[in-house]
């Protein structure tokens, strides 16, 4: 009974008998601070698993790696020739130069794309057919899913074999291995013998052979050179466009991850001297990185303000309801005053309840936010993290808001006029 | 004017000196009380009656310190309250006072046992054995066997009790009923008073503000007021067939207080009151 217990309990423990008594008005009231409570940790948790999936994207390219790619440049007039060599793109020189003369670069290795048919009997399809040497699998992580990737033996010895990414394998060979069969890539045939693992993001509905991120086979460079030269012919609406790139890409490795960046301002400023034409881009996933996170940050205060907002109307809800409930109770509080209560404890007594209700809906809101992920990630298949700092801080300012929004409530209770108050019908 | 001296074997509780209360209607002041003395013994019974407007519904917020007077001095216990804080008022209020109202006033939210309790709540120390004195009430009350319920689910006379309960817990000084019986039927109205008579002879201090001619008789004594002045002071039912023999030895009469055209009417032995109105006596006559 009421002896014991220290008086805060008591406090707490008359509010929640007093909000019972209107159970349906109390829990309505909880509604708006459960809402956003809810919300602010299911939104965070979707951010933070979408900021850490992109995130991720950007280490797959190689956290110490800087990306140098051709790029066609703008068409300039002269479009009607019938035949013409469109040549541009990065040099073998611009490889030689960094390979050799960059301080602070490990390796780097060069890209030749060719523009080829795959083909296993009836499959058809059009990946990115990459003619890189064997290192290519080491600076861009690349992860093994049967077989083996290109030796320095296939290299040296121009062997016809290609190595599938796990998109493509699956599309010629649905219902059996890869390995060791022969694959026909624009006019001539190859061993197959690896399968790359999947990089199709997680969640994608469709293994798609021609994507971007999933279509590719690769070949020893060697094999490329000797096959399919630099030249890249496209029969393009009744017209041949030939394209003469020398290689489509330099992965660059740096030593540390210091190095990055100066490698990578070394190669835009190397490049940008040796090209007249803005023919290439500079990719440094440790830049995107930067970005990713500046990104991040922007949402995060977005996310935040919402969560601000929302938490602001629960509160003013709450306030709302205790105003009401002051006047309503104004008797109470006179009956109160009557029999010894200071203003302090009629201070308490509202500030507790507005406590409870605001706690209330922060509890069943961060249960309800911490169910609101488990379902995206069972039904829309996109990965959320829940930080833990989340819930806790939810619940924090949950009952902060209780304490702000029922200070003014519980101030004008405690300052009825007694003889007022218990005259009050 | 004053006769405040206490009377041998008499001992004050309530003493109020020269108490004005000054309320404001729009821009006109409105004196509710106006320069009031009398002083409530020990163990009396009191009947506070009068029309609406006369000041008792003042009266009784000043004597339940609810109330502060605009002017003079009011003591408890030989205390004075017309000084205190806020807190300390309230405080005081908890241990020295027990409140009556008309509308039983019991919080819905808590059951029998914790409204008995309820002025305990709010004191810093509670005092031993505190729970026991609750279940002796609740029993002495004729509730012991619902200790349990919710207001909601009591009759209105057995609200009133729980109400009386709670206002003995702390053993007041003063006990104050605000038209306890107004909202009974005159059966359980009845037995309330009889509950009253009991305490009286317990040697509880009452005061009942009633204005219900028939309640008010009953007591021992009757304060009519009217307009922030007492009009007359007399005796009830109790006071006449020798209820209280300690109270019989020392009367002398209460004609002393009905004394005609005198500006003070002063009520010698127990029926002790000191009146004075500036403007006019309290006239004759204790019955309408």
């Amino acid at each position: 009974m009421a002896k014991r217990q220290s008086s805060f309990f008591r406090a707490v423990r008359l509010g929640v008998s007093s909000l019972l008594l209107h159970k349906l008005r109390s829990f309505l009231t909880t509604l708006g601070v459960l809402f956003g409570v809810a919300s602010v940790i299911a939104m965070l948790a979707v951010g933070e698993g979408a900021s850490a999936e992109a995130q991720e994207q950007i280490r797959k390219l190689g956290s110490r790696n800087v990306i140098l790619r051709s790029v066609k440049p703008q068409e300039q007039g002269d479009t009607d020739s019938e035949m013409r060599v469109l040549s541009y793109g990065l040099t073998r020189d611009d490889f030689d130069r960094i390979s050799e003369t960059f301080p602070g670069v490990k390796r780097a290795v060069p890209m030749l794309q060719t523009p080829a048919e795959v083909r296993f009997s009836d499959n058809v399809c059009r990946p990115r057919v990459l003619c890189t040497p064997p290192s290519y699998k080491d600076v861009t992580q690349r992860e093994l899913f049967s077989g083996r990737f290109l030796s320095a033996q296939d290299e040296a010895s121009r062997g016809l074999v290609c190595v599938l990414s796990y998109e493509v394998a699956r599309f010629l060979f649905p219902f059996e291995t890869a390995l060791e069969k022969r694959v026909k890539v624009g006019e001539h045939y190859f061993e197959c013998i690896g399968v790359l693992g999947s990089r199709t993001p997680v969640g994608s509905v469709m293994l798609d052979p021609s994507s971007e991120a999933g279509g590719e086979v690769f070949m020893p460079i060697s094999t490329g050179r000797a096959f399919y030269g630099e030249r890249q012919t496209q029969i393009r609406s009744g017209s041949m466009d030939i394209q003469e790139v020398q290689l489509h890409e330099i992965v660059v490795e740096a030593k540390r991850d210091n190095d990055v960046l100066t490698v990578a301002q070394a190669c835009r400023a190397m490049l940008s001297r040796e090209h007249s034409d803005k023919d290439y881009e500079v990719i440094v996933p440790q830049e995107l990185l930067q970005q990713a996170k500046e990104t991040k940050r922007i949402f995060n205060v977005v996310l935040g303000s919402i969560a601000g907002i929302s938490l602001l109307v629960g509160g003013i809800g709450i306030m709302n309801v205790m105003l009401a409930t002051v006047t309503e109770r104004t008797r109470e509080i006179g009956i109160r005053r009557a029999l010894g209560a200071k203003r302090k404890h009629i201070v308490t007594q509202f500030l507790v309840e507005t406590m409870v209700l605001s706690g209330a809906g922060g509890l069943l809101g961060v249960g309800i936010g911490l169910l609101i992920p488990w379902i995206v990630e069972r039904t829309a298949e996109l990965e959320t993290i829940v930080t833990p700092a989340a819930p806790i801080l939810a619940f924090a300012i949950s009952v902060l808001v209780g304490i702000v929004f029922g200070l003014y409530p519980a101030w004008r209770a405690a300052n009825m006029d007694p003889v007022e108050a218990l005259r009050h019908e | 004017m004053n006769d405040t001296a206490p009377q041998p074997g008499k001992e004050p509780v309530a003493e109020l000196n020269d108490v004005t209360r000054t309320y404001k209607m729009g821009d006109e002041l409105v004196n509710a009380l106006s320069s009031f003395s009398f002083t409530f013994h020990r163990g009396e019974y009191w009947a506070i009656m009068g029309s609406s407007g006369s000041g008792k519904s003042t009266l009784l917020n000043l004597l339940g310190c609810i109330d502060r007077p605009t002017s003079g001095s009011y003591k408890i216990r030989g205390r004075e309250v017309a000084s205190m804080d806020d807190d300390t008022l309230s405080t005081f209020r908890g241990k020295e006072l027990g409140f009556i109202f008309q509308s039983y006033n019991l919080l819905p939210q808590l059951d029998v046992l914790e409204n008995i309790l309820m002025p305990v709540m709010y004191q810093d120390e509670v005092p031993e054995g505190i729970e026991d004195r609750a279940l002796h009430l609740a029993e002495r009350v004729g509730l012991g066997g619902r200790l349990h319920h919710r207001p909601t689910q009591l009759s209105g006379g057995q609200q009133q009790r729980v109400a009386i309960a709670r206002s003995l817990i702390n053993d007041p000084a003063l006990l104050l009923a605000d038209e306890a019986t107004g909202n009974l039927d005159s059966r359980t109205a009845d037995e309330i008073l009889e509950l009253f008579d009991e305490l009286h002879d317990e040697g509880t201090t009452i005061l009942l503000v009633t204005h219900e001619q028939e309640v008010g008789e009953r007591a021992e004594n009757i304060l009519r007021l009217k307009d922030g002045l007492v009009e007359s002071v007399h005796r009830g039912r109790r006071g006449q067939s020798g209820a209280t023999e300690l109270f019989e030895a020392s009367t002398p009469s209460t004609a002393a207080a009905t004394r005609p055209g005198a500006g003070s009417a002063s009520v010698s032995g127990s029926v002790s009151g000191s009146v004075s109105g500036p403007s006019s006596g309290p006239s004759t006559g204790g019955k309408a």
